[in-house]
């Protein structure tokens, strides 16, 4: 009778051990998969300074690889969807069409009676959930990235045709400089930043000129 | 914070926060209650104002950057445009309900000051970004059409 007891006692305490084990094992896994996800997400948000390429030795290579980081920026959504090909801005992280229907209009600021300015001030405007920085336009047609690979971005802001006849100093200016630029780390709401800093991407293009502007494939 | 605002082309003193919304100062501080809330997020046009004769949603407009801008609203905008407008609203019985004919009223003017002989196209690139929840969009470029022939007429 006592063993029994005893065996009873024994097996219920097993079985407890192996439930808590099961539990710590599930949580510490959990936790584990949201440390991953948090790290992903730091990676995707950062944006490299022009010293972390330092040691690659070519300057060709280097320039390239320096664009190619910026090319986080550049392929954002708070810049692709005002760099959108097509008659219509983007809008939201997920780049989907732009409600109400805006149009591009002549000049980039929309059509007669639906301008940009009709909706968008010189700043963001929280309570109606209105994005907004000073000149809220179109890029022209020619300056679109939706879609394009960092190579194909690379030769377009080079090229004065295609980069509203811009030289590399200009692009040195555009990137740090333009208040529109600047609202894509300010972008207000819950609308996800450009990654990293604006000085560390004006960094990045400084240094992808200096060391020869050089694209990548 | 103290602003003067110059609406329908008279000096308003008015005394509220800085991020007030246009609209709610029309409605609100100055009783102008002709032009309507709608959605609060710039989607639907039921707000929409002129601003040096520009649509604006006024909703989506903080006090503080009106300016010296003049604030134009139903009340008070007119002129042959705003007259042919009216005409041609009435005429063809656009409204249903009526809630967002204001705004309506206010993007067409503006349209038809821009571009006094609108295509298609044109009237629906500027007037959609006003919703009808009556749908009398069929209404509005017919009269939008018909108020730039009399314009044309005169």
């Amino acid at each position: 009778m006592t063993a029994k007891i005893a065996f009873r006692s024994s097996f219920a305490a097993f079985t407890v051990l192996a439930l808590v084990i099961a539990i710590a094992l599930a949580i510490g896994s959990a936790s584990g998969r949201e440390n991953r996800q948090e790290r992903g997400a730091a990676a995707a948000d950062e944006l490299l300074p022009p010293e972390a390429f330092a040691s690659i030795a070519d300057p060709a290579e280097r320039s390239a690889a320096v664009f190619t980081e910026a090319g986080k920026v550049f392929t954002h959504p708070r810049c692709v969807n005002c760099h959108a090909e097509g008659d219509r801005p983007l809008q939201g992280d997920d780049s989907h069409p732009h409600q109400p229907w805006a149009r591009r209009g002549a000049d980039g600021f929309g059509a007669p009676g639906m301008r940009c300015a009709t909706c968008h001030t010189d700043e963001n405007f929280d309570p109606a959930g209105v994005p907004g920085a000073p000149n809220w336009h179109l890029a022209p047609t020619e300056m679109t990235w939706q879609g394009k690979s960092i190579g194909e971005i690379c030769d377009q802001v080079k090229d004065p045709a295609r980069n509203g006849d811009r030289t590399l100093q200009d692009l040195i200016h555009h990137a740090g400089e333009d208040p529109l630029v600047t609202w894509a780390w300010s972008p207000g709401r819950d609308r996800q930043p450009a990654p990293g800093t604006q000085t560390v991407f004006r960094d990045l293009i400084q240094a992808w000129i200096d060391d020869g502007a050089v694209c990548p494939p | 914070m103290k602003f003067i605002l110059h609406v329908n082309g008279t000096p308003r003193q008015i005394d509220v926060a800085s991020n007030t919304p246009l609209l709610w100062v029309l409605r609100d501080e100055l009783r102008l209650t002709g032009t309507k809330f709608g959605c609060g997020v710039a989607q639907c046009g039921a707000c929409t104002v002129h601003l040096d004769g520009e649509p604006a949603r006024s909703c989506a407009i903080p006090v503080k950057a009106v300016k010296q801008r003049n604030v134009e609203t139903i009340e008070g905008v007119s002129g042959s445009v705003a007259e042919a407008v009216q005409n041609s609203w009435q005429e063809l019985q656009v409204p249903q309900c009526g809630y967002c004919q204001s705004g309506q009223i206010m993007t067409a003017i503006a349209l038809l000051r821009e571009i006094p002989r609108p295509t298609d196209s044109d009237i629906d690139s500027a007037m959609t970004g006003n919703a009808c929840r009556c749908a009398t969009y069929v209404r509005i470029r017919k009269a939008i059409h018909d108020a730039s022939s009399s314009i044309e007429g005169k």
